[in-house]
């Protein structure tokens, strides 16, 4: 009996401790679905973020490119279709195979091959292997004829860049390339945007306006797995094109001025000088801007970097030219307005003139006789601009220059290659050479030569403002641009006494007008394109008494040490609308090379003002 | 009595049928159509080998848990002792010659089987210390021969378990035979006792673990550590249990597991694949389903007439209880990460041979309640 009571105790003491026990699994089991109560009700949405955030991936596609128009909406910069070929590795059943396959269709080289495998084995075989990015059509035609035999091959057509005007338009408006690391550090718009192959605007317009124009991506939402394989899309979302930009160029005339200057190297400038709207802006030799979109191969750009004629500056407002004989118009009305001659001041004119120990030259050298103002201008005498200069002084010239757009940015900042020139005054030279100035300086600065240097839009923005009564002018290269509807202040005098300008536009007339006149055989006798300009001849070196005994033809001298020939003029003379500035580089004299372009453009700039001013009445009509 | 005891042994097979406990089998039944359907998600909503082979092995282990249960518990406990020590053997043979999976030796060639006899010992201790205290007065259980023969019994295989290594596994052996020693009346103190020394000795121990025993740890105690590293399970863990919300992404629909952000997501991670899935609510019946389990099992206990069985549904009910537990702290983030599955759900065949082992005795001492063990 001993051993039932012994079970009796037993059994208490277990049933005991399962009470216990069981007491202890309920607040367990409490804890348990207090827990996932926390986690699945309470903190639901905050799981629900994260496995959303898990499992959904955007992708962002590259933006549409908004496009460049001209002043009669031709597109001069837009997109175009461009075709690609598309692998994805692990769709394709024998990647040896259909690579070769397409090696010879497409007739790849073997670097570029070579190339394509590299970056095969360097993606993950669910991704995109681009092997071309612009295919042409017959390329892209013979792969889809073998897209049976070709498993995960992808023929795409994508939107690109293209400039339908190829180098018409290329120091106006840039280029796109591939964006590099320093594009996305600088610009955060690129950065937003950036997607691989994007391309953005690496100069000109196209870096300027890269916020307008880049547009919006498109997004793509897709439900991606743990190793980011695109299980199936979400979601598409359009993104917008970027805006459409709008230039005062009309593209007739900047053809004009790309064949004038074909093979030579120069720029060339037109302006309206009321509204300051750039007609035409050309700087040669240019080169096609389509060859950098999908990436310049090395042979043409060493053929461009390496081009003497140095295609990559944009001469207009990047190239600094001594402005010769072009300044003379400046130098004279300097002097009329400060009162140091009169329109009878006359100087007798010997071909030289010994002055402060030195020989100053005139280009005639037996001389002109006496000349007056007017005669000076008409054949662009030295000796009588030594005089002038000589008593005006260095200073009040500096100062005229500069209200007249001389020595400063013509276009505010809006290319970062802009070069503003040198209009040097005493203050200047002390501070940045740390010299007095001499007055042999003064004397060159006359006739433009020293240390004198402006851009071919500056001497067409000074032309401008001569011509239109000498008021001031914004030039714009931009319809409708906001950032320039600042300068309202418009037609603010830049003369003291409008009789001043009166008589250098009539003493630039007769340059180009009159018998003896420098440019008199560019004259157009017609009043409706009838136009007045200023010859400028730009040594690019010293003249040696030799070589002046020798008095070489242009042609006879090296290419490098040929002056630069310089041309301002504006018309038609009656009633004036447009300010020009031709600049050949090495060209020879401004009447014999400049002047003479000069004609052929004013005949299609006046033939086509009627065609531009209806088109602008349409325009406003059309609101 | 003895006389009873022999006509109870002669009830035929129809009647022993007739007394297997229908709602334990039910809920067996219905652990394991949740278990197949969550692995046809985590498949992708087809079958694969994971979820073939566990229905296979589900098949088969509930046949031998029904020969089990009608078979005489007298049997299971006089071989009680003679299956602890073949397993104490198996365990020194797979630590000399067993396969070794990811930097652990837990299995062994059986030929046509691999067997990991780790997960075996879980049931055999308790089998092995309930017969051990089977006959024992209770005054003799606080002797100090006796706590000392029954911690060898628990400490042998958990330190062989140990080598392997496997913690999780030996802390849930030890804490089987844990459980066993507070149903058989064990002093209140020495649990107590053990409990501060254990604690008083935690940074000791922790120091003796291993690199990546101690990087789950640290991973435990701020998952976001290392999000993509170490924390990385268990944060993908508790977003999929997160997102399920009160009623589930519903079947075939949990993201995180088709989109394969979920290791382990077959073996001890099935419950958060099916919280994703079932939300709140089905993780809730899943709850439910196995406190009727255990309910059932201490129920058999508490009608046995031996108090061999009764210490054996008592101990293997809380068993089940405490790997329930483990598991699902572990998931919830409430634990370290130890592998220990999730009993019938998670996929492993040892591990479902054992509980099936344990359910086949349990039921047998259902079918043979009145048999009493002399």
């Amino acid at each position: 009996m001993n051993k039932f009571s012994d079970n009796i105790t037993k059994l208490n003491s277990i049933n005991r401790r399962m009470f216990i026990m069981t007491a202890a699994k309920i607040v367990i089991f409490g804890g348990i679905i207090g827990r996932l109560f926390f986690l699945q009700v309470r903190q639901n949405d905050k799981y629900l973020t994260l496995s959303d955030k898990n499992r959904i991936r955007e992708w962002k596609l590259a933006p549409v490119r908004g496009d460049f128009k001209d002043y009669f909406n031709n597109i001069i910069a837009g997109n175009f279709e461009a075709y690609e070929l598309h692998i994805i590795p692990e769709e394709v059943e024998d990647f040896r195979y259909t690579i070769y396959r397409i090696k010879d269709l497409l007739n790849l080289s073997d670097s570029h091959f070579k190339k394509i495998v590299k970056k095969k084995n360097n993606i993950k075989p669910w991704e995109t292997l681009v092997v071309s990015n612009n295919l042409s059509w017959e390329d892209f035609s013979k792969i889809n004829n073998h897209l049976y035999d070709l498993n995960g091959v992808k023929p795409v057509i994508s939107i690109s860049r293209e400039y339908p005007y190829k180098d018409y338009y290329t120091h106006v408006l840039g280029y796109v390339s591939k964006a590099n690391e320093k594009d996305i550090l600088t610009n955060e718009s690129i950065k937003d945007k950036f997607v691989p192959e994007l391309k953005v605007g690496k100069i000109g317009l196209e870096k300027s306006f890269e916020k307008k124009l880049i547009g919006s991506n498109s997004i793509e939402r897709y439900e991606v797995n743990a190793y980011g394989r695109r299980i199936n899309q979400l979601a598409f979302q359009q993104g917008d094109k970027g805006k459409t930009i709008q230039l005062t160029i009309d593209t007739k005339i900047q053809e004009l001025a790309h064949k004038l200057l074909l093979e030579k190297a120069g720029s060339i400038s037109v302006m309206d000088i009321y509204t300051g709207s750039i007609i035409a802006m050309h700087s040669s030799p240019s080169f096609d801007p389509n060859l950098f979109v999908f990436g310049i191969n090395e042979d043409d750009w060493q053929l461009i970097r390496n081009n003497p004629m140095k295609p990559l500056v944009n001469k207009s407002i990047s190239g600094n030219y001594s402005p010769g004989s072009t300044i003379k118009p400046i130098v004279a009305l300097s002097a009329l307005e400060n009162g140091i001659i009169d329109k009878n001041f006359t100087v007798k004119c010997e071909g030289k003139t010994e002055m402060y120990d030195q020989t100053y030259h005139c280009w005639k050298k037996e001389g002109h006789g006496f000349v007056s103002l007017h005669n000076a201008m008409k054949q662009s005498c030295d000796s009588y601009f030594y005089e002038v200069a000589r008593k005006l002084g260095v200073d009040r010239l500096s100062e005229t220059a500069k209200k007249f757009g001389l020595g400063k940015d013509v276009f505010k900042g809006l290319f970062d290659n802009e070069r503003s020139g040198l209009i040097p005054n005493t203050e200047w030279k002390k501070n940045v050479l740390g010299r007095n100035w001499l007055l042999g300086e003064t004397i060159i600065t006359g006739i433009g030569q020293g240390y004198i240097q402006t851009t071919p839009i500056q001497l067409c923005l000074m032309t401008a403002q001569i011509a239109n009564g000498g008021y001031k002018i914004y030039p714009k290269l931009i319809i409708n641009n906001q950032d320039e509807d600042k300068y309202k202040d418009k037609y603010i005098p830049l003369y003291k006494d409008k009789k001043n300008i009166k008589i250098i536009q009539e003493a630039m007339f007769s340059s180009t007008n009159e018998v003896m006149g420098t440019s008199y055989r560019s004259r157009i006798d017609d009043p409706k394109y009838q136009f007045a300009g200023k010859t400028g001849t730009a040594q690019v070196k010293r003249i040696t008494e030799e070589e002046r005994e020798l008095d070489l033809k242009t042609s006879e001298i090296p290419y490098e040490q040929r002056d630069h020939a310089l041309y301002i003029a504006f018309g038609p003379y009656k009633n004036p609308r447009y300010a020009l500035s031709v600049v050949v580089e090495h060209g020879g004299s401004g009447g014999s090379v400049a002047a003479p372009l000069a004609k052929e453009l004013f005949k299609m700039i006046i033939d086509r003002h009627e065609i531009r001013k209806d088109f602008e009445t349409k325009r406003y009509l059309n609101i | 009595m003895y006389i009873h005891n022999r006509l109870e042994n002669k009830i035929n097979f129809f009647k022993k049928i007739k007394q297997l406990d229908f709602i334990l089998l039910l809920c067996i039944l219905f652990l394991g159509i949740l278990s197949f359907a969550t692995m046809y998600s985590i498949d992708g909503g087809q079958i694969l080998f994971y979820t073939k082979s566990h229905f296979i092995k589900f098949l088969i282990f509930s046949v031998l848990m029904l020969v089990i249960s009608l078979i005489n518990i007298r049997l299971w406990f006089s071989l009680s002792y003679l299956v602890y020590f073949i397993l104490v053997l198996m365990l020194i043979w797979t630590i000399n010659f067993g396969i070794t999976v990811s930097g652990s030796q837990r299995w062994m060639d059986l030929y046509f089987v691999n067997i990991q006899p780790s997960e075996l010992m879980k049931i055999a201790i308790i089998l092995c210390l309930a017969k051990y205290f089977h006959r024992m007065r209770l005054e003799n259980v606080n002797s100090f021969y006796s706590i000392i023969t029954s911690l060898i019994i628990i400490f042998v295989p958990m330190s062989l378990v140990i080598i392997q290594p496997d913690l999780g596994t030996s802390i849930l052996i030890s804490i089987s035979g844990i459980i066993v020693l507070w149903f058989v009346g064990l002093n209140h103190k020495y649990f107590f006792y053990s409990f501060l020394i254990s604690v008083v000795s935690l940074p000791f121990i922790i120091s003796f673990l291993k690199p990546y025993q101690k990087l789950r740890i640290l991973t435990f105690l701020n998952p976001d550590r290392d999000p993509l590293g170490a924390g990385y399970q268990i944060i993908q863990s508790k977003i999929a249990v997160g997102s399920g919300g009160l009623t589930g992404k519903g079947f075939l629909k949990g993201t995180q597991s088709y989109l394969e952000f979920l290791p382990e997501k077959h073996t001890d991670f099935i419950f958060t694949i099916f919280s994703e899935e079932f939300g709140f609510l089905g993780s809730l019946l899943l709850l439910l389903v196995y406190v009727v389990v255990i309910y059932r099992v201490i129920w058999i206990g508490t009608i046995s007439r031996s108090y061999f069985a009764k210490i054996f549904c008592y101990s293997f009910g809380s068993a089940i209880f405490v790997f329930v537990t483990i598991n699902m702290f572990m998931v919830l983030g409430m634990l370290p990460i130890v592998g220990s599955p999730l009993p019938i759900m998670s996929y492993g065949g040892s591990s479902m041979l054992a509980t099936m082992i344990g359910f086949g005795i349990v039921m047998s001492a259902k079918v043979h309640n009145h048999q009493s063990i002399a």
